[in-house]
């Protein structure tokens, strides 16, 4: 067997026998991809991948795509991650490039035993792969600390709306401090025109485990962690509805805490937020029956833990109930608000959602029929 | 050089001079052990076993998941299923078959007769293998007095308050927390075992500069192993005293923090990563250069950045909780750790490419494992910058896109490069190869398989879907990303069947190996397949980095140029 080894002719240069073997120059690694090119395609291929989503998401307001931002903060984040898509696609295209050519070029050929040069390094490569990488993290670090601070230390205009969002097992807990109301599970805000914005500020609260706020379109997902207030904002540039669901694990029915945020005209939202507002007498207008629902509504656990206002049931625990038929769904997004699922809802929670904490009150049908019909009433 | 094809795992003169030996001897011999390729293969055994138990869960949870709405399994089962198929994989399939292939090969690599403390070795062994027991007991004995709950639910992280007593009834969390315990001391005496091993135990001529890069990477991770284990343990100590005395560490509901039980786990939980990370760079360093049959490009530089990886890894713990609120400062520093440990990361990348580059390349099963571990190691490390920068992050974390980013790291990264590790040291912990044909099945069915899940598994958290949901609404538009996900499930079941069935095979029926199958360097091919109980005859004594090709190439040896 001869034995061919370049390293000895070279002395103690480490570097001599890589010069020697002319594949394997810096100019050939740095110089053979084009990177605008490689950018190009790896966008390409991304896109491939997840465009059906983005192109519908477009016109459907509901998609939870995050590249289809339609707030500020989920705007900056698009386009950080632009750059950070661009760089990471450019990176991957050359060294998957180099990666393919040596697997392919250096196999070995049938019936070659020789044993190919034996080359130690290079320190001027080493150098260079270096280098080129801490310049590369500066880059990112940079863009990505400008990102940080724009988002989450900006100020409050005049105008804001101030929400205080709190996470239940398994349900968000919305109340309106300048406003003065509580309501549950959709939260409305108005647009806000970037000429005149009219941001929501939200802080974020626990009544029990970790959370987290994720509506991804609107921004980034914030955690409501029990003793450690947070907060996030949120400016809509349109109009719709946005969907989200809660993103840190917080038992079991963790997966059915879904999130619905309903961003309006100033018009409409300033009528929403006046009905919510109102705390009427309705006995006068209730039917017999949605009055013996309120007497059963009263008088079981059920106002140990919902509140309706102008009425002795104050508790807190479960979601407040006084506006429930402004809502279009129930059960923290799980299921439309109709009549037959409130019914459902209410025998046993866990035919819906399993696992909610909500106990089935064991009510009669009779029973059932009648607290449904206070429920309706519920305006 | 000499055959030795008798296929004999025990190799301990007392029962070859028997002759013959009863089952009740040979468990005997086995339970009793304190020879570290027996401790070795008995870690490697018990962590295939767990790899079998995770695969199911990971199977049931992708079931579940591959339409909307599914009632395969109700939410309860489905939290427990991914709360132990992350414990058993990270604890007691990754890092038991690290350790496995670690306290095999480290002392026939560097060339004597055992670990430092061989009973150690035993011991550490014994309370891994019992704390993966007492984690499985949960499914029996966790409901306690309450009746309700069996396995724990509270996820591998187990953030606080779910843990509390007030969220989670009965004993399934304790068990969760004192299976980590046990096997968590265990872990830190095979720490200790390492380091001391590496630097006092080498044989003559073998400086630190001189190791084989394996054992350099493992003397890194030892040295993690001891300060990564510590966080975790105490706050295991904590909960157990919030659970049981009345503490209020992690209690929020008296005033206790569920932010401090974040820093302890991630601040063990992130270099935990890179020590199950770094073996896998380990084996990578040993399989490119055999199979490229050059040696490894840039030895100096590959161990710094090797030692700066163990550094950085402990100041990065906090990207794992961008979005808990931190200050932005807070957040711009842990971006800019977590940036900086890329360059180390890609210097590897490179140098291995390096190794390749001019080589002449076999394509033996070993090395296409390790091709595919570049590659998706590759891809794994781009999508962590991803998740690296901080607001981007704010979208990502929490989705299924870091799902896909740590199995791209774990799956693709760690078990490729741990499967052609299998490949490459079957021989010499048999006598017999696997076989080859089977090899090649193996990796095209798990590679398939492997992208077809975790590629895809990208998309629908992109789209939104977060992570340990066990159901999801059909409007979203992820059930055909998740169809084809668990389609991937199919086709990597089918590979990993294969591969059981080749280890079992090849070990009655296996090519005999020989000492040195694939014309390696390194001193462990210089002693019989599987090795004696003594390993060396004689103690080795060496020149060079490569031992085997002084021998071999006697006119031109390395030890002229290191």
């Amino acid at each position: 067997m001869i034995i061919v080894r370049s390293r000895g002719q070279r002395g103690s240069a480490r570097t001599k026998g890589i010069e020697s073997h002319h594949a394997f120059s810096p100019n050939r690694i740095l110089g053979s991809v084009n990177p605008l090119r490689s950018l190009q395609s790896f966008i390409v291929l991304l896109w491939l991948t997840a465009s059906c989503q983005a192109q519908s998401a477009a016109q459907n307001s509901s998609s939870t795509n995050i590249f289809a931002p339609s707030s500020t903060p989920a705007d900056s984040i698009y386009k950080l991650s632009l750059l950070v898509l661009a760089v990471t696609g450019t990176i991957f295209v050359v060294v998957l490039s180099l990666l393919v050519y040596a697997a392919v070029k250096f196999k070995r050929k049938s019936g070659d035993d020789r044993e190919p040069p034996q080359i130690y390094g290079s320190d001027q490569l080493e150098l260079a792969w270096t280098v080129l990488p801490v310049l590369i993290v500066m880059v990112l670090f940079m863009t990505s600390a400008r990102v940080i601070h724009a988002i989450q230390d900006a100020r409050e205009p005049p105008g804001t709306i101030e929400v205080t969002a709190v996470g239940h097992q398994f349900w968000w807990e919305y109340r309106y401090p300048q406003y003065g109301f509580v309501t549950a599970n959709e939260l409305h805000v108005p647009v806000s025109d970037p000429a005149h914005p009219t941001p929501t500020f939200i802080s974020l609260l626990s009544a029990d485990t970790d959370h987290s706020f994720w509506v991804p379109r609107l921004a980034g997902k914030t955690d409501l962690i029990p003793n450690h207030p947070n907060s996030t904002w949120i400016d809509p540039h349109e109009t719709g509805l946005y969907l989200g669901q809660c993103a840190q694990y917080c038992g079991t029915q963790h997966a059915k805490m879904l999130l619905r945020v309903y961003v309006e005209s100033r018009a409409d939202f300033d009528r929403w937020a006046q009905t919510q507002q109102q705390t009427v007498q309705r006995d006068a207008a209730m039917s017999p029956k949605a009055i013996a629902g309120r007497r059963v509504f009263e008088s079981t656990a059920c106002i140990n833990c919902h509140a309706v206002e102008g009425t002795v049931a104050d508790g807190r625990f479960g979601p407040n109930l006084g506006h429930l038929m402004s809502r279009n769904t129930i059960a923290s997004g799980v299921a439309p608000n109709t009549p037959r699922n409130l019914r459902l809802w209410i025998q046993n929670p866990n035919a819906i959602k399993p696992g909610a904490l909500m106990p089935a009150m064991n009510l009669t049908d009779k029973q059932l029929d009648e607290v449904t019909d206070y429920m309706l009433t519920l305006r | 050089m000499s055959e030795n094809s008798i296929p004999i795992w025990d190799s301990t003169t007392s029962v070859q001079a028997a002759g013959s030996s009863s089952l009740s001897e040979t468990l005997h011999e086995w339970v009793t052990t304190v020879d570290h390729k027996k401790l070795g293969l008995m870690y490697i055994g018990v962590a295939l076993l767990f790899l079998a138990l995770g695969g199911i869960e990971a199977a049931i949870m992708r079931i579940q998941l591959a339409v909307p709405h599914a009632h395969f399994v109700s939410p309860q089962v489905f939290n427990r299923m991914f709360t132990m198929h992350g414990t058993t994989m990270i604890f007691f399939v990754a890092m038991t078959v690290l350790f496995g292939f670690g306290i095999y090969l480290v002392p026939l690599m560097i060339g004597t007769r055992d670990m430092a403390f061989p009973r150690l070795n035993a011991w550490g062994f014994w309370m891994s293998a019992f704390g993966g027991l007492l984690l499985y007991f949960s499914f029996v004995g966790g409901d306690g007095l309450y009746g309700a709950g069996t396995a724990p639910d509270v996820g591998w992280w187990a953030y606080a308050p779910l843990t509390s007593p007030a969220f989670s009834k009965g004993h399934s969390t304790d068990y969760w927390t004192i299976a980590l315990l046990v096997a968590g001391f265990g872990t830190v005496a095979t720490g200790v075992n390492f380091v001391t091993t590496i630097l006092t135990m080498r044989c003559p001529g073998m400086t630190l500069a001189k190791m084989p890069l394996l054992c350099w990477l493992y003397l890194v991770m030892g040295g993690m192993l001891l300060f990564t284990i510590t966080p975790l343990t105490a706050a295991q100590l904590m909960l157990m005293v919030d659970r049981y005395l009345g503490g209020h560490f992690f209690d929020t509901q008296a005033g206790g923090s569920a932010a401090i039980w974040m820093h302890f786990f991630w601040i063990f939980g992130h270099p935990e990563v890179y020590v199950l990370i770094i073996p896998s760079f380990a084996f990578v360093s040993e399989i490119v250069p055999v199979f490229s049959r050059k040696p490894i490009f840039g030895y100096p530089i590959m161990v710094a950045a090797t030692v700066a990886i163990g550094f950085i890894s402990f100041s990065v713990w906090a990207h794992h909780m961008f979005t808990i609120g931190m200050a932005s400062y807070s957040n711009a520093f842990f971006v800019l750790t977590t940036m900086a440990i890329a360059v180390p990361t890609g210097i590897k990348i490179f140098n291995w490419l390096g190794t390749m580059w001019g080589g002449k390349i076999c394509y033996d099963t070993p090395m296409l494992f390790c091709l595919g571990f570049l590659f998706q190691f590759l891809i794994a490390g781009l999508t962590g910058i991803m998740l690296g920068a901080a607001p981007f992050n704010w979208q990502l974390s929490g989705s299924y896109f870091v799902v896909a980013h740590f199995h791209y790291m774990i799956v693709g990264g760690l078990l490729f490069a741990l499967f052609g590790a299998f490949y490459y040291w079957y021989p010499k912990m048999t006598g017999r190869m696997l076989h080859q044909t089977l090899g090649k099945w193996h990796f095209w069915l798990f590679f398939i398989g492997f992208h077809l899940t975790f590629d895809f598994m990208h998309v629908p958290g992109i789209l939104g879907m977060s992570r340990r949901i066990y159901t999801y609404e059909p409007e979203r538009g992820w059930g055909a990303w998740n169809m084809i996900i668990t389609i991937g499930v199919v086709f990597q079941s089918v590979a990993v069947l294969c591969f059981v069935f080749n280890l079992l095979w090849s070990y009655f029926r296996g090519r005999p190996a020989g000492n040195d199958p694939w014309d390696a360097w390194t001193l462990e091919w210089s002693t019989s397949s599987p090795p004696p109980a003594y390993n060396f005859a004689v103690t080795p004594e060496v020149k060079s980095r490569r031992p085997l090709w002084d021998i071999k190439h006697p006119e031109d040896p390395d030890w002229k140029y290191e």
